[in-house]
């Protein structure tokens, strides 16, 4: 693939829809399904991530011409190993509580298939700066999935959203259980599917 | 220093198992059995007065790693024969741990023997048995810790693609924790490098695959041809590096190790051919077209979420 043509902003937006982590190119499931119990978490994470895939994405794409091609793999991993450690340590020592909440899942993020994937696609070949807000595309998308779905658990299961009491009972108390968390991620797969199968069929429509 | 003690508490209840009665020299109190959620029975050599066992200060119970934090006891209850004695706890118990029991002042036949304490732990082996069905079923890394996903629903459309996974990972898993756990008590923790423990963990991770693959082309290739495909895809499992993670944060040693390493890569055998077998008969369903591929194994998935909940709470031994 070579060197990308998109603007700044259209990478972004390809992050958010187009190439969603979560509901499009199903990466990362396991904090889609297993954390996203709250919007609190799903945001929290949500920045980590965005913290980890940018700064990975820029120091990746400012080595790319000294990395030799078949060390790539590991050294991907542990540029990738180094940026969670520091986020797994600044997370730990000043949001302790949210942290605990969060459990193994913050270290975690190192094996999460997205980060490494945008490293192989994208920072490998473009400029810094075109990583940079690949890897902001990437992040926000990342944590709009995962907002999105804490936002349906908490109101439903619990009532609440971050925290504030919305209706006064617990509506559908089914949602808070982890494994609503496999409905839910695949409901809205099913939801993504159908858009795009109503936009194609109006494009041709159109042509 | 405390890793030394662990080992050495381990090494002893091993060692009282297999001697079974033959403990260091005549002891009053023969022995402290868990019994229930929340109560002790201690069993003494002879009839002790029934006075003496009706005041509860006689007695305190603590967690073993902790000696300062006494449990709060509920009540003393003497049998009439006068050699047991249940001590029942406010408290459910945290039967995992050994507890130790401090029996003050024992009056028996009016004469008094002393004071001595006692540790009430389960066996030794149903304890490492515990760490391995919990792993494997009821707290199974797929249904109920969410983990691995990604190359779970990448590897269960065929059952001979799931055993294959499932057999690779396993022998991967087991093999990478040993090494960091190894890694992790004998060079992290003495060091203080525990900050480190993300990436050498997984660096080891990368390097047992890649050891592995190499291994195996030259010594069996047809095995190599059979599972080399799955070798690189364990790298992308997060099961594989949350194992050391937590190992490393629950101290464990050897043997707990091993029992958990291999829990969870057997469980994810499980899970993943449990899966595989639903999705080849999905196959001549007829799903909704929106449902077809992932979502609708979302869906099956959550079920089997559901169905394993159901394991939630079990405890043996």
């Amino acid at each position: 693939m070579p060197a990308t043509t998109k603007t700044n902003f259209q990478l972004v937006v390809n992050g958010l829809l187009n190439e969603n982590p979560i509901f499009r190119l199903a990466l990362s499931m396991c904090p889609a399904v297993g954390i996203s119990t709250t919007v609190a978490n799903g945001l929290l994470l949500g920045v980590a991530v965005l913290f980890v895939q940018v700064f990975s994405s820029c120091t990746i794409s400012l080595i790319k011409d000294h990395i030799h091609p078949r060390i790539r793999i590991p050294t991907y991993t542990l540029t990738i190993a180094t940026w969670v450690t520091v986020i797994d340590l600044v997370l730990a020592a000043y949001l302790p509580v949210a942290y605990k909440a969060m459990g193994i899942f913050v270290r975690l993020i190192v094996a999460f298939a997205i980060i490494t994937m945008r490293l192989e696609v994208f920072a490998c070949r473009n400029t810094v700066t075109a990583s940079f807000w690949d890897g902001v595309g990437m992040g926000f998308g990342f944590m709009f999935g995962m907002v999105t779905l804490g936002a349906v658990r908490e109101v439903l299961g619990m009532g609440t959203f971050l925290g504030y009491d919305l209706m006064g009972f617990r509506p559908l108390l089914f949602f808070v259980l982890p494994a609503a968390g496999f409905f839910l991620v695949g409901f809205m797969m099913a939801v993504f599917n159908y858009v795009e199968t109503v936009y194609r069929r109006r494009a041709k429509r159109g042509a | 220093m405390r890793r030394k003690g662990m080992a050495l508490t381990a090494a002893l209840l091993l060692a009282a198992l297999v001697l079974g009665g033959c403990e260091r020299g005549p002891r009053f109190v023969k022995r402290a059995d868990f019994e229930e959620a929340n109560r002790i029975v201690l069993t003494f050599a002879g009839p002790v007065d029934a006075s003496w066992a009706a005041d509860k200060a006689h007695f305190t119970v603590n967690e073993k790693p902790d000696p300062d934090i006494l449990l709060d006891i509920e009540s003393v209850r003497l049998e009439a024969d006068g050699t047991r004695l249940t001590i029942t706890m406010a408290d459910p118990l945290n039967q995992e741990q050994p507890h130790q029991v401090v029996v003050k002042d024992i009056v028996a036949n009016g004469k008094p023997l002393g004071s001595t304490a006692v540790i009430a732990a389960r066996s030794y082996f149903g304890h490492l048995f515990a760490i391995f069905l919990g792993a494997l079923i009821i707290q199974n890394f797929v249904f109920s810790k969410y983990l691995g996903l990604c190359v779970f629903f990448g590897t269960s459309q065929k059952k001979s693609t799931a055993v294959g996974m499932g057999i690779t990972f396993t022998f991967v898993i087991v093999f990478a924790s040993l090494m960091s756990w190894f890694l992790y008590q004998f060079v992290l923790k003495p060091y203080r490098l525990d900050y480190l423990q993300i990436i050498v963990f997984i660096g080891l991770v990368s390097l047992t695959v890649q050891a592995v693959d190499t291994i195996l082309r030259k010594i069996n290739p047809a095995l190599f041809k059979a599972f080399g495909v799955y070798l690189v895809l364990v790298i992308a499992n997060c099961i594989v590096i949350a194992v050391p993670l937590i190992l490393a944060d629950n101290e464990y040693n050897m043997f707990e190790s091993l029992m958990l390493a291999l829990g969870a890569g057997l469980g994810f055998l499980l899970a993943l051919f449990l899966m595989s077998s639903v999705r080849e008969r999905l196959e001549f369903a007829n799903v909704p077209v929106s449902y077809r591929g992932l979502p609708i194994a979302f869906i099956v998935a959550g079920l089997f979420a559901l169905s394993f909940m159901g394991f939630s709470g079990m405890s043996i031994f």
